[in-house]
């Protein structure tokens, strides 16, 4: 990429530096029914040249935290708590001129829907071309420039006449690479992707997923990737965060999350991935019972009404630890003891959530 | 795009045809008296009123009468018997003021009404939007007429700061047909303001809401620039056309409560003496051309909508 | 809860909009009381004609027309308490029947246009090809005039003929005629919007599962459609009445609505602006009262219509 430093040498082994501190937040809107708590005191980090998954349903949080790094859900009804340091600048309660600056330029936001996320009457080259200029004294010509080599890069074909054309002309995964050429244009640090692939077919998903993979390796940039699906994180991700109604229920590495998931609710997740190897069984697990509404979380655990293990410590607020002796990175929520997790999640012999009788540590 | 435009066309003149039809009915057919006398008008005599029935074939069959009516229409033949003037020649002489008075407002509501609407929509919720919108209700439950006679009476009459109606040509005395028009202008602004302001307001609140925008802002950009190159721009699009309607809508007769609160002698007036004159050629000839301009324009308005809406002119 | 009981709820606590929905009602109230006040209070009618006697005010008599033809200002006294116009007329009489006859209009004509707004909308958003073809050609042919150059066009001709269509005959003087042509003038803007949210409602599918469920065409339009439409008409209609009554002032004003003797707000300002610069009483009282009525309506047509919003998910609470 033309107009950047070249890319660090990304060593995988070494603890990377961190780039998103982000620590206590928490995000409340107030609505005509009360008050809604969209995200409570989530605390996480990003490294450089890290791809850190945030993964839930919806309404968990994960969209609403990514859109607040970004200073995007901010209104007379939000109130939001907490701090988040990129590169140890505050983000959380900075002036608009520096959300400003930081937009685009340090943080960029790839969307879920690429077609209503694009202006519909502007050609996509202008539309880079005026992200570019917002940050960088540049000629116009020469910016377009630079626009269309994005293009190239992020593997659109023919880019220069199609740096002509509107959103509506381009297919669903050409449309979200030109919002990945876009995010790109000023070589963020922190790459925020809010289900990418989300609204694109199945074979699409795999090529962005690829195509973001690339990026991580070549500009060093950490990543944000907030989605439901946690087969989609397999590849890609560095560690993974898992959401529920609004709180970090487990984080920890890929490896500790799928091969020694700590949280019920992460099984539910693990359990309704299909697997080709897997045993048929009559019906696709799915976990039971709905998300509870964010007007009147349950007191205590947030996943007690729908977890067929739950006990009487559950309903105490479980804080957010590191519960395993020597993973300090590896935390969840869940007071059951390591031993019967490790008992009780498997299901039908791969992990997941059984249905059924409770069980009681 | 071209197999659009000429549907479109063709729509309209369908339409035109129409309108002409259904004016024709209304004005000669509807039984209710004879046409030829109400044609006549008040200082008619018998023998008048059977020259009239032959010159326009009322005593013929139904669509003999609607051909010639539409040919003396066309032909600028058609003559008010009550004031012995023709009709188009006097359109013509009187179009000059209500033209002066249409633009003029039209330029000077569109520009505050923007203005408004979108100072309402950025505070939205505000103080500043609660002002603005209760200002925009007043002027949109305001009947244009009373809204200028109390403005004659105060702003004119009373406090003398504006001459009391009636319309100095352009080329007259500039200055003059500037300090006339002053009020008329304002007043037939004010009702569009209301209506306009609060169309923006809500359009650019849903806009300002859309994906597009909130990508706009991840972008960096500023502001003032989101608002105006992004939200705004997709805004005003509704807006400038129905614009061009009511402009049409007023040129075709539309500014007559103006014109006569003021007294100007433009189009508007000429209908509303007509009608108190009880006086029906020039009614007849105006309402034709008045329904053949908006459909005109709003053919053209739509036309212009896809041309400028790369979506639907790019689509095969 | 039910989308009309949460909407009720949001209209209850939107207390500006329900203070000018009583300021109308109030107006109404007023107006339906005509004769009671023309009776008891002023000791008139609405025609009769003072023009020659005089009247004492306070210690003073006064000429009710002044031999300039100045009739007198309010006396804010049982009689001719806001006044007399240029005929001895007394205006507050005239005003509250004046009013009536305008309120009266002004709803039947409401009544006119949402009905046949509905209809034409609901058909031609329903059965879509050559029926919509021909209806929407229709809305647009009313729709192409003006509306007053329209409303004053017809109201003269009927006005001076009456209509006489064989079954039915009006003659000129009565308020029916200015209410259907009203009526008549606003329905494609009624009809318009009601089309577009039949033709989107119509896509969806269980208009298809109901027809395959055997479903007559009427069955449909009325018990599938037609619910949804009512939010549009309920937020529609106080719209309607708002412009009627204005349209309806703007002809009586130009002298194509309401015919003399009958008093309507329009005529009186019409009046009124005759004898401009003189007696502004005349055109201010009943052009205050006109703007009074209307932005009332205005008000809580936009207070029903906020509440009935769904798109408002996060209100910022009072």
């Amino acid at each position: 990429m033309t107009g950047s430093a070249p890319p660090p040498d990304v060593d995988p082994g070494a603890a990377p530096p961190t780039l998103l501190e982000v620590s206590g937040l928490s995000v409340s809107f107030r609505t005509e029914q009360g008050v809604v708590h969209a995200v409570e005191d989530a605390s996480f980090t990003v490294g450089r040249g890290e791809v850190v998954a945030v993964v839930g349903e919806s309404g968990s949080g994960k969209s609403v935290t990514g859109l607040t790094l970004m200073g995007l859900t901010q209104s007379p009804n939000a109130t939001i708590a907490g701090s988040a340091k990129l590169s140890g600048r505050e983000l959380i309660g900075a002036s608009q001129a520096t959300l400003r600056e930081v937009r685009g330029a340090e943080i960029a936001m790839i969307f879920q829907d690429p077609m209503s996320s694009l202006n519909p009457v502007v050609r996509v080259g202008e539309q880079i071309v005026e992200q570019i200029r917002a940050h960088e004294e540049i000629a116009h010509d020469a910016a377009l420039a630079r626009a269309v080599e994005l293009m190239e890069r992020v593997g659109i074909p023919r880019a220069r006449d199609r740096s002509r054309a509107f959103p509506h002309e381009f297919s669903g995964g050409m449309r979200q690479r030109v919002m990945i050429a876009m995010a790109l244009s000023c070589s963020p640090r922190l790459l925020i992707a809010d289900e990418p692939t989300t609204a694109l077919d199945v074979t699409i998903q795999a090529q962005i997923m690829e195509e973001l993979g690339l990026l991580r390796r070549e500009t060093g940039a950490g990543i944000l990737l907030v989605t439901h699906d946690l087969g989609v994180v397999a590849d890609i991700a560095d560690r993974i965060i898992v959401m529920y109604a609004g709180q970090i229920v487990e984080q920890g590495s890929l490896d500790d999350l799928f091969y020694d998931p700590q949280h019920p609710y992460t099984w539910g997740l693990l359990g309704s991935i299909t697997r080709v190897d897997r045993v048929r069984s009559a019906r696709l697990p799915a976990i039971p019972g709905q998300p509870p509404s964010l007007l009147n979380a349950p007191a205590g655990c947030h996943f007690r009404p729908r977890c067929p293990h739950a006990f009487d410590a559950c309903t105490q607020p479980p804080a957010l630890e590191a519960r395993l002796p020597g993973s300090p990175a590896h935390r969840d929520r869940c007071f059951l003891e390591p031993s019967v997790k490790r008992r009780i999640r498997t299901v039908d012999g791969a992990i997941g959530l059984a249905t059924g009788e409770t069980v009681i540590s | 795009m071209a197999r659009f435009v000429v549907r479109r066309i063709g729509s309209a003149i369908l339409v035109m045809f129409a309108t002409s039809v259904l004016t024709f009915l209304i004005f000669q057919a509807i039984p209710s008296g004879d046409p030829a006398f109400r044609l006549a008008g008040k200082y008619s005599t018998p023998a008048q009123v059977e020259s009239i029935r032959r010159e326009w074939g009322f005593d013929k069959p139904i669509y003999v009468q609607y051909v010639k009516t539409m040919e003396k229409i066309f032909d600028g033949s058609v003559i008010s018997y009550t004031q012995q003037l023709n009709v188009d020649q006097t359109v013509i002489h009187d179009l000059p003021a209500t033209l002066s008075v249409t633009i003029g407002g039209a330029v000077i509501w569109l520009l505050v009404s923007v203005l408004f609407g979108v100072l309402s929509a950025i505070r939205a919720g505000r103080y500043l939007d609660r002002v603005l919108t209760v200002l925009a209700f007043i002027g949109l439950s305001m009947p244009a007429f009373f809204l200028g006679d109390i403005a004659l009476y105060y702003l004119g009459y009373k406090a003398k700061i504006f001459p009391l109606g009636d319309y100095v040509p352009l080329t007259q005395n500039p200055g003059a047909w500037f300090s006339h028009l002053l009020l008329p202008w304002m007043t037939l602004a004010v009702l569009y303001i209301g209506i306009y302001s609060r169309i923006l307001r809500s359009s650019l609140l849903d806009t300002l809401g859309e994906d597009y925008v909130r990508t706009a802002r991840a972008k960096g950009i500023s502001e003032r620039r989101v608002l105006i190159r992004h939200a705004l721009r997709n805004s005003m699009i509704p807006l400038i056309s129905l614009w061009g309607l009511d402009f049409a809508s007023l040129l075709g007769g539309g500014t007559i409560l103006i014109e006569e609160v003021f007294n100007i002698n433009g189009v508007g007036k000429y209908v509303g003496d007509s009608i108190g004159r009880l006086d029906v050629p020039p009614i007849l000839v105006i309402t034709v051309f008045a329904a053949f301009a908006v459909v005109a324009l709003s053919a053209i308005v739509d036309i212009l909508y896809a041309a400028l809406d790369p979506r639907i002119r790019l689509s095969s | 809860m039910g989308p009309y009981q949460i909407a009720w709820r949001r209209l209850r606590r939107n207390r500006v909009a329900l203070a000018f929905g009583l300021l109308f009602v109030g107006i109404v109230v007023l107006c339906l009381l005509a004769p009671v006040y023309a009776s008891d209070i002023a000791h008139t009618t609405p025609s009769a004609n003072h023009e020659t006697e005089t009247v004492r005010i306070g210690s003073k008599t006064v000429d009710v027309v002044s031999l300039t033809g100045l009739p007198i200002g309010p006396t804010w006294h049982g009689r001719f308490f806001l006044g007399a116009d240029a005929e001895g007329r007394d205006v507050a009489v005239r005003l509250l029947y004046g009013g009536r006859n305008s309120l009266e209009i002004g709803a039947v004509a409401t009544l006119i246009t949402i009905i046949f707004g509905l209809l034409a909308g609901i058909v031609a958003g329903y059965f879509r090809g050559f029926t919509d073809g021909v209806i929407s050609r229709v809305l647009e042919v009313i729709w192409a005039y003006p509306v007053i150059v329209f409303g004053a066009a017809v109201g003269v001709i009927v006005n001076v003929g009456g209509l006489n269509l064989g079954f039915v005959k009006l003659t000129g003087g009565t308020l029916l005629v200015p209410a259907i042509i009203i009526g008549i003038v606003y329905i494609p803007y009624v009809a318009r919007p009601v089309r577009g949210k039949v033709l989107s409602v119509r896509g969806l599918d269980f208009v298809d599962a109901a027809r395959q469920q055997g479903l007559g065409h009427m069955r449909i339009m009325v018990g599938e459609i037609l619910p949804n439409v009512t939010t549009l008409a309920i937020v529609m209609i106080p719209l309607q009445l708002a412009q009627s009554i204005l349209l309806e002032a703007a002809l009586s004003f130009l002298g194509a609505g309401v015919q003399p003797p009958s008093p309507s707000w329009g005529t009186m300002i019409g009046d009124g602006t005759r004898l401009i610069p003189g007696a502004i009483h005349l055109t201010l009282v009943p052009g205050t009262m006109l703007v009074l009525c209307v932005l009332g309506i205005n008000i809580f047509g936009d207070g029903v219509r906020d509440a009935l919003d769904p798109r408002a998910k996060l209100r910022i609470e009072p």
